[in-house]
C-alpha cells in the first residue's frame, strides 16, 4: 500500500498482525477484535470505520499499550506496543484536557514529562499553538474553550511530543457539522506540516474520505477487517470533492458495505434479546429508523 | 469506590459546591472587554445603579440583622427575668456580661496565651493529618498493595472517636503536649484519608489516560495527574477534618489540658466565672469559622479552574 501523501518520514510504521482481542473468560468472554491484520504506512493517513460495538476502540487501544492482545502482534516500527508511550500521540472522543492546567501548560505536559527545561517548553508549546491558531487563548483554562478548541489544543498536545503516530478515537464525534469540517481541514494541514502516520477511528463516511489515503471497512463483532478502499482523490481536498464522480463512488460503496454491517450488528443484538443487555442501547425506534 | 471503605464523612458534591462562590474570578474570556462606563456616568446615573444594588442586597442584610437581634434579644430577656421553666437560664449569664467579660479579656495576656495555644495545636495537627491523610490516600486509592496493607488498619481504628483516644494518648505520648496534638490529628485525619481516596478513585480514566501517553511514570501520574485532579476532593476532606479537629481539640483541652481556649472555658466553670465561659464559647467559634475560612480560601486559590464551570466563563 503506497502513501499518496509525503514519502519522506521513515517511521511511524504500524503493523497488526492476526490480532484477536478477548474481554472476560469463560462463558462469559465477549470477542471483540477477531482476528485482524492491517498496516499504516509510514507519513499515512488510515481511517477506520465500522458499526457501533464493532471493535474499532479496542484496536486502537492495543496500539495504544491499554489493552494486551489475546493473540497476534501489534508493532510500531518493529516494536510490540505493549505499554503506552510518548511516541504514539493519542486524541480522544471526550475531551481530555486536564482542568486545572491553562492551554499551553496542557500542550507542555508531555515535553515535561521527557525533562525538556522551561524556557524550551514554553516556546515550543507557543509555535504549535499558533500552528493550531489558539495563540490567543494559552493562558485560558479549557472549560472557557468551545468543543472545537479543545479538541485542536488535544491535537496540538499529542503531538507536542513529535510522536510517530497520531492515534485518534472519533475525535470530532462531539462536535456539530461545520466546526467538524474546519477541524478536518485543520487536521489534514497539521497531518501534512508533521508528516505523521495517522489511525483514525470514524463513524463518518464523509469525513473519512475527506481525510484519509486509505479506509478499512470493519465487519459487525467480533470485528474483522471487511474491506480495505484506497481514496486516490488528489488534495488539497476542498468541499468542492464531494461533488466529484470519483468521491461520490467511493461514498456509494463505502456506504453499502458500512450499511450491511450495520444491520447486522443490530440483528444480532435483537437476535441475543439483548435489547439494552449490551453498551448501546437500541430500541425497537432505533432499528427501525436505521432500516 | 467499589470494595470502598464506608465513606461517610464524604460529601463530595455538596461541599465542594460552595467553593466557587466565593472564588477569585479568573481572567474573563474572549469576551471583549466592555468599556469602563462607570467614570463616564452622570451622577444620577450612578445614583440609579446604587440604587438597584442596594435593592438587591437590602433584604438579606436585613433578615440576618433581624435573625441575630432576635437571638440576642432572647439571650437577654430570659436571663434578665431568670427564665426557670425546664430549662435554667439562672445561672446564665447576660449579653451585656459577656462583653463587659469579653472586654476585660482583650487585655490579658493570659488569654491570648490560650487562644495562641489552641491554634498552635491546631495547625500542628491538623498539618500532619493533612500530609498523612492525602500521602496514604493517594497511596491506598492508587495501588492494590498499599490499599491491602493498609486499608485494614485504618478501617479497625476510624470508628473510635478520636476522643476515647485520651488515656490511650496520655501514656503513649511522651508530654501532654504531643498527646493533645495527636488527638487534634486523629481527628481531622480519617476524613481526610477517606475523602482523597475517594478523590482518586472518581478521576477521570481518560485523563490517565490521556497522562499515560503523554509519558507519564507511575510518579508523576500521581503527583501531577491524579493529586490535582483529586484536589476538590482533597479540600471537601479538609473542610471535614477542619471541623472534626476543633471538636476532638477542644474536648481534649477540656480533659486533660493545660492551656488552651477549651482548658479556659472548662476552667472558668471550674471557678465560677460564669460570663467567660461564654466568652470562650464564642471564640471558639469564630476561631473554628476563621480556620475553615482559611481552608475555604486556599482552595480557591489552589484551584482557580474550579470556579470557572459556575461561572460560566466560556466565550
Ligand atoms: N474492557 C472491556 N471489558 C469487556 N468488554 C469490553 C471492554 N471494552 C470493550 N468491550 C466490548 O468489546 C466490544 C467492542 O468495543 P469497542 O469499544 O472496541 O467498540 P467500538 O467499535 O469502538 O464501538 P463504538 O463505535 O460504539 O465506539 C463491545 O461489545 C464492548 O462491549
Ligand atoms: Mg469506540
Amino acid at each position: 500500500m503506497i502513501s499518496v501523501a509525503n514519502q519522506a518520514s521513515v517511521r511511524g510504521h504500524i503493523l497488526v498482525d492476526h490480532l484477536r482481542v478477548r474481554f472476560g473468560h469463560d462463558r462469559s468472554a465477549v470477542e471483540a477484535v477477531s482476528d485482524v491484520s492491517m498496516a499504516v504506512q509510514p507519513g499515512e493517513f488510515v481511517s477506520i470505520i465500522g458499526p457501533s460495538g464493532c471493535g474499532k476502540s479496542t484496536l486502537l487501544n492495543v496500539v495504544a499499550g491499554f489493552v494486551p492482545p489475546s493473540a497476534g502482534q501489534v508493532t510500531l516500527d518493529g516494536k510490540t506496543t505493549d505499554k503506552p508511550g510518548a511516541d504514539r500521540g493519542m486524541v480522544f472522543q471526550q475531551y481530555s484536557l486536564f482542568p486545572w492546567m491553562s492551554v499551553r501548560r496542557n500542550v507542555e505536559f508531555g515535553l515535561k514529562m521527557q525533562g525538556m527545561e522551561k524556557s524550551q517548553r514554553q516556546s515550543a508549546a507557543r509555535t504549535l499553538l499558533g500552528l493550531a491558531g489558539l495563540l490567543g487563548f494559552e493562558n485560558h483554562y479549557p472549560e472557557q474553550l468551545s468543543g472545537g478548541m479543545r479538541q485542536r489544543v488535544g491535537i496540538v498536545r499529542a503531538l507536542a511530543t513529535s510522536p510517530q503516530v497520531l492515534l485518534m478515537d472519533e475525535p470530532f464525534g462531539a462536535l456539530d457539522a461545520q466546526t467538524r469540517v474546519v477541524m478536518q481541514q485543520i487536521l489534514t494541514r497539521m497531518w501534512q506540516r508533521f508528516r505523521i502516520s495517522v489511525l483514525f477511528i470514524t463513524h463518518d463516511i464523509d469525513e473519512s474520505i475527506f481525510l484519509s489515503d486509505r479506509v478499512y471497512v470493519m465487519t459487525a463483532r467480533p470485528g474483522r477487517i471487511k474491506a480495505e478502499i484506497p481514496i486516490p482523490l488528489p488534495r488539497p481536498r476542498t468541499p468542492d470533492t464531494a461533488i466529484t464522480a470519483e468521491y461520490l463512488a467511493i461514498k456509494h460503496k463505502l456506504r453499502n458495505l458500512i450499511s450491511e454491517e450495520s444491520l447486522k450488528a443490530m440483528g444480532g443484538e435483537l437476535k441475543d434479546g439483548g435489547l439494552g443487555g449490551f453498551d448501546i442501547d437500541v430500541g425497537p425506534q432505533g432499528v427501525a429508523e436505521l432500516i | 469506590m467499589h470494595t470502598a471503605p464506608t465513606l461517610d464523612y464524604a460529601v463530595p458534591q455538596a461541599a465542594t459546591a460552595e467553593y466557587p462562590s466565593l472564588t477569585l474570578a479568573p481572567p474573563e474570556v474572549a469576551t471583549t472587554p466592555e468599556p469602563d462606563t462607570t467614570s463616564t456616568l452622570p451622577g444620577w446615573q450612578r445614583l440609579q445603579r446604587f440604587a438597584a444594588w442596594w435593592r438587591a442586597v437590602a433584604p438579606g442584610i436585613l433578615m440576618t440583622t433581624l435573625s441575630l437581634g432576635l437571638f440576642i434579644a432572647f439571650w437577654y430577656v430570659a436571663t434578665k427575668y431568670r427564665w426557670d421553666f425546664y430549662i435554667r437560664f439562672t445561672h446564665i449569664p447576660s449579653p451585656g456580661e459577656v462583653l463587659s467579660n469579653a472586654a476585660n479579656l482583650v487585655h490579658s495576656n493570659k488569654f491570648y496565651h490560650n487562644m495562641g495555644m489552641s491554634l498552635r495545636r491546631i495547625l500542628l495537627g491538623f498539618t500532619i493529618a493533612t500530609g498523612l491523610g492525602v500521602g496514604f490516600g493517594l497511596l491506598i486509592g492508587q495501588y492494590r498493595l498499599a490499599r491491602g496493607l493498609l486499608l485494614p488498619v485504618f478501617e479497625v481504628l476510624r470508628p473510635i472517636p478520636a476522643i476515647a483516644w485520651v488515656p490511650m494518648a496520655i501514656m503513649l505520648w511522651p508530654s501532654n503536649e504531643t498527646s493533645i496534638v495527636f488527638i487534634t490529628f486523629l481527628g481531622s485525619f480519617f476524613p481526610i484519608l477517606l475523602n482523597t481516596i475517594h478523590g482518586v478513585h472518581s478521576v477521570d480514566p481518560v485523563l490517565l489516560r490521556a497522562g499515560r501517553c503523554l509519558g507519564a511514570k507511575d510518579f508523576a501520574l500521581l503527583h501531577q495527574v491524579i493529586l490535582p485532579a483529586a484536589l476538590p476532593h482533597i479540600f471537601t476532606g479538609l473542610t471535614i477534618g477542619m471541623g472534626v479537629a476543633w471538636v476532638s481539640l477542644i474536648a481534649a483541652e477540656m480533659i486533660s489540658g493545660q492551656f488552651g481556649i477549651g482548658y479556659f472555658t472548662w476552667e472558668a466553670y471550674s471557678l465560677i466565672q460564669y460570663a467567660d465561659i461564654a466568652v470562650g464559647m464564642i471564640v471558639i467559634g469564630l476561631l473554628g469559622l476563621a480556620c475553615s475560612g482559611g481552608i475555604r480560601l486556599l482552595g480557591t486559590l489552589l484551584m482557580p479552574w474550579v470556579s470557572i464551570n459556575t461561572k460560566g466563563g466560556r466565550p
